[in-house]
């Protein structure tokens, strides 16, 4: 039997294999090698830690000391320090960024002490690709669980006394979902995942099937069970490789140990899963869209009823369940109804996790009891604003088609029913933060781009409407802004929200009419004064010198990347705006506080 | 691999699936072998080996063997501090290979100091 005395955990999803991971684990091989170590030392390599900011992540146990931000070059001395000598590498652990004080263990720093990771619990600490890693967490007791000691009846009723809510966006109690499914008399049905996760920014499902893809599958094979279907989906993103080949992989040692395929744990029951890959159109994460889209043709919405539950794929009852839904599933059937809604709030019982991003100092996933406010995520877990000076102004809540909430309303826990009331949403999860350098108008330029060119072209109030909104933006953003331009897209909204046939229609003009909300005054400013306040839109910003405040040090002229400031050296220097870009390199530049926006 | 037939053929799987993750968890049982400069010189690395080997053979699995630096008394080099559950650290100096099977006997199974080896224990016992 293998043993070893040390596990040497390295963080190894997307995210992380682009800060080198792959090259730090080669290191360490070579270093435990050189060393005599290779049969004392085990490398894992792991799934998500959260911690994006401070990647790659190694994590010795069974100490439990994590070092971060960790090099090529570190390697040598944690092996030789740490693994040979047993003494910590304190440069490369966190420093609490106040009173500088070094922290050892991951789980006590202020971004991991508030969250309750029930649905990342074994990401960044399993080897996702090893089954039996999962096993050894009791992984597949809640699986075991529902076949064998509960009726199929007992397993619903379970999960709609947990109130397991949809994590995908419309929070759709799950239990009732499959209720409404099994009774369905047509056959056969179909059990699909819905991993087509496009919101930029949020990488919650990616970094679930990564880190965890046993989870989803163990959830998948319980919800098929259910509702008696047979053959399940998971509906992915090709450009989602790794998950694509974890999850692959993590399929094949499930049928192999007999988990997934027939007969089930000898009880009778068949499930086989297969993995599609789609092409990575937003409009595939609308169920009816995405069913399409498995049977081979365009991904396009269809209007609805009939619901998937009644009519999905190839016409049949079908369930389609997001990824953190189904991750959740498991745990509520090893650890009963009971146990989940123990977490978050009554009508909306359980975790959600984030990803936080943005302006705001530590990015990355973070999962926290349903209720949390959204400035306890902002500040406490994401450690605030990313300069201590500049002031958070808003958070977008729910990716491209969510809300902008303005600071004042940050106090607003995240629940489902509270944020639907408020005039937001939940949404998939994405957390953007913004902050005074961040112009609204622009932002709402980028997130209705982004809906527009991923609009199916099926229906006209999408098609068209996104389209003219996008015009009258970017004219904005331009100085060419008309007036009545912001009743008009106030107009165009309502529409577009009352009349697209999908969810992605009906939800593309949020991040615009609820910017404009709280924030017309930026739009007048853009639209009236032809002025970015925030210095962002680049046809409006103009750059001055104050010539009191320069003193002639020709720094601001070097880095011009379009020769716009001339000057003679100890002489005020001028910006020429019309050659003037408004990259803003100049005010950067600048140590006398000369340059100024115009 | 063999398929999982029975609930009960899950829960033994558990069990042996647990040994891959067993060096993740910290017990309140600690096995700590000093591996200073020093302490390797004497042979520390040979005595956490067998270490090691002693503990898997037993399937003792609620001790977690772990390192620490040089602390201080080099001459008594190798050596290995116990320090179970509830209990305060004892230290063993000199410890060689040889030594191993008693102190984990003795010590961590049965709960007798071996006493010719302690140099250091608390004051009141």
């Amino acid at each position: 039997m293998e043993s070893y005395r040390s596990h040497v955990l390295i963080c190894g999803d997307t995210g992380c294999n682009s800060s080198d991971s792959p090259q730090i684990q080669e290191k360490f091989t070579e270093e435990l090698e050189k060393n005599g170590l290779t049969n004392e030392v085990k490398l894992i390599i792991t799934g998500y830690h959260g911690l994006c900011e401070l990647a790659p992540i190694v994590i010795v146990y069974p100490e439990g000391t994590s070092y971060f931000k960790v090099s090529q070059d570190d390697v040598s001395e944690i092996v030789e320090e740490h693994l040979l000598k047993g003494r910590t590498v304190d440069r490369l652990m966190y420093h609490d960024r106040d009173s500088e004080e070094k922290i050892p263990y991951y789980n006590e720093i202020d971004f991991y002490k508030q969250q309750e990771r029930i649905v990342l619990r074994n990401c960044g600490y399993i080897n996702p690709d090893s089954i039996n890693e999962y096993i050894a967490q009791g992984g597949y007791e809640g699986l075991a669980k529902a076949l064998v000691e509960f009726e199929r009846e007992e397993v619903t009723e379970e999960v709609i006394k947990s109130n397991l809510r949809g994590r995908g966006g419309a929070g759709f109690p799950t239990g009732e979902k499959w209720k409404l499914a099994g009774q369905e008399p047509a056959e056969p049905k179909y059990m699909v995942c819905n991993a087509d996760e496009g919101d930029p920014g949020a990488f919650i499902d990616r970094s679930i099937l990564e880190g965890d893809p046993h989870s989803v599958i163990e959830g998948m094979v319980i919800a098929g069970y259910v509702i008696g279907a047979e053959i399940g989906y998971v509906y992915v993103r090709a450009e989602c490789q790794l998950a694509v080949r974890r999850l692959r992989m993590a399929i094949e040692q499930a049928e192999q140990l007999g988990l997934l395929g027939e007969n089930i744990l000898g009880t009778g029951v068949n499930f086989t899963l297969k993995v599609v890959e789609g092409a990575g159109a937003f409009v595939c994460g609308e169920s009816t869209a995405l069913t399409r889209a498995i049977e081979g043709r365009r991904g396009m919405p269809r209007p609805t009823p009939p619901r998937s539950t009644e009519q999905g794929l190839w016409g049949k009852p079908t369930v389609v369940n997001n990824v953190e839904t189904l991750a959740c599933v498991p745990y509520i059937l090893a650890n009963g109804a009971d146990w989940f809604t123990n977490y978050g709030t009554p009508k909306s019982p359980g975790t959600k996790v984030f990803a936080l991003t943005g302006k705001v100092k530590n990015t990355g996933l973070v999962e926290v009891p349903m209720g949390t406010s959204i400035r306890d995520i902002v500040f406490d877990i994401g450690g605030g604003g990313i300069q201590q000076d500049n002031e958070i102004k808003a958070v977008q809540i729910g990716g491209p088609s969510g809300f902008c909430l303005p600071e004042d309303k940050l106090d607003l826990p995240v629940e489902f029913d509270t944020l639907d009331d408020a005039g937001a949403m939940m949404g998939s999860g994405g957390l953007v933060v913004m902050d005074e350098e961040t112009c609204v108008v622009n932002e709402s330029k980028l997130h209705l781009k982004f809906i527009q060119s991923e609009s199916c072209g099926k229906c006209t109030p999408c098609r068209e409407g996104t389209k003219r909104m996008l015009e009258i933006l970017e004219r904005i953003t331009e100085g060419k802004g008309r007036s009545g331009d912001i009743e008009l897209m106030k107009e165009l909204g309502d529409m577009i929200i009352n009349t697209s046939l999908c969810g992605l229609g009906k939800s593309a003009p949020n991040p615009v009419l609820s910017t404009l909300r709280c924030f017309e005054d930026e739009y007048k400013e853009h639209l009236e004064n032809e002025r970015c306040p925030a210095g962002v839109c680049s046809d409006l910003v103009k750059y001055q010198i104050v010539p009191d405040n320069c003193i002639g040090c020709t720094a601001c002229a070097r880095v011009c990347p379009v020769d716009a400031i001339s000057g003679e050296k100890k002489q005020p220097h001028e910006i020429d705006p019309d050659k003037c870009i408004g990259c803003g390199e100049c005010l950067k530049k600048c140590k006398f506080e000369a340059v100024v926006l115009g | 691999m063999s398929k999982l037939k029975s609930l009960e053929d899950l829960k033994r799987y558990r069990e042996q699936a647990k040994e891959t993750i067993k060096a993740r968890k910290t017990n309140e049982n600690l096995l700590i072998v000093g591996m200073g400069t020093c302490g390797i010189a004497a042979g520390a690395r040979e005595v956490l080996n067998v270490f090691m080997e002693e503990l898997n053979k037993r399937e003792l699995s609620d001790i977690t063997v772990t390192q620490t630096g040089c602390i201080g008394m080099c001459e008594n080099e190798v050596l290995v501090g116990v320090k179970k559950q509830g209990e305060e650290r004892i230290t063993y100096g000199n410890v060689a290979p040889e030594d191993v099977p008693r102190i984990i006997n003795d010590h961590v199974v049965n709960g007798k100091i071996v006493n010719d080896l302690v140099i250091g224990k608390p004051q009141s016992k």
